[in-house]
């Protein structure tokens, strides 16, 4: 059966330190709302910083925007939250991304780029849509 | 908004304890690192995260925590983490930081095991 939006909300940041913060707080007041259970709410906090983190440090996008849509997923109950989170920035090719190890990172100089991994891990679907419009990251957790 | 981090000591015998309360992010994590160094500088080589009092971490914030394990690594000391909750936990097991850090329950226990 197909999924009907029962709640949508939008906030558009500005790509300032710790706005990340600001979207966080907003998924966890939606993720309260439909009853998600405390460690799952916590889950979804901390995927949505990295995905704000992720725009904010490597979209470089122009209009120095980040917009975060939270979706309330269920056919009469909520069931899901999704929620997209959108730069205008320069893209990338997903594909083309190493996957972080502990090991590597220890030997590295760079110690960064764990945002994907961690937001893969805690959310139940992550999907990313990148080219010339920006990036989306579309992340769903069932409640 | 913001959430700064507020870094406490407790130096005890051949172990420091370093608790945390706040948001570990960029400039959380270089305060830590500040007061872990200080620590190495002091003779200590066993250092022990509480972060019972943090209940978010961000990516960069986790990168500094990195850059001591390699310390630890480097001169042989030991870092142990308590007190997490469940997500901080399960995020540093799908780092992997968990293999070169272990994770304690509790103060008591992280205390016990890193003092064998």
């Amino acid at each position: 059966m197909a999924e009907r939006v029962l709640f949508e909300h939008k906030l558009a940041l500005r790509m300032v330190p710790e706005m990340e913060i600001e979207a966080s707080e907003a998924a966890t007041a939606i993720a309260r709302e439909i009853r998600m259970s405390p460690d799952r709410i916590d889950e979804v906090r901390m995927a949505v910083v990295e995905a704000c983190i992720n725009a904010l440090e490597h979209s470089h996008a122009g209009d120095q925007e980040v917009s975060v849509t939270f979706q309330v997923l269920g056919e009469q109950d909520p069931e899901k939250l999704r929620i997209m989170v959108h730069d205008n920035g320069i893209g990338f090719s997903p594909d083309v991304l190493e996957e972080p190890t502990m090991e590597g990172k220890l030997k590295a100089v760079r110690k960064r780029g764990w945002g994907l991994k961690i937001i893969k891990g805690l959310m139940d679907e992550v999907k990313i849509r990148s080219g010339a419009e920006g990036t989306t990251v579309v992340m769903s957790k069932l409640r | 908004m913001t959430e700064s981090l507020n870094v406490t000591v407790d130096r005890r015998d051949s172990l420091a304890v370093i608790y945390t309360e706040g948001y570990i992010n960029n400039q959380g994590g270089e305060e830590i690192a500040k007061t872990a160094y200080k620590l190495l500088d002091e003779g200590y080589k066993a250092l022990l995260l509480n972060l019972a009092g943090t209940k978010i971490v961000n990516s960069i914030g986790i990168s500094i925590l990195i850059e001591i394990i390699e310390k630890m690594i480097e001169i042989e000391g030991k870092l142990g983490f308590c007190c997490l909750t469940p997500t901080i936990e399960k995020t540093f097991h799908i780092m992997g930081l968990a293999q070169y850090a272990p994770i304690f329950p509790n103060e008591d226990a992280a205390v016990a095991q890193m003092r064998s």
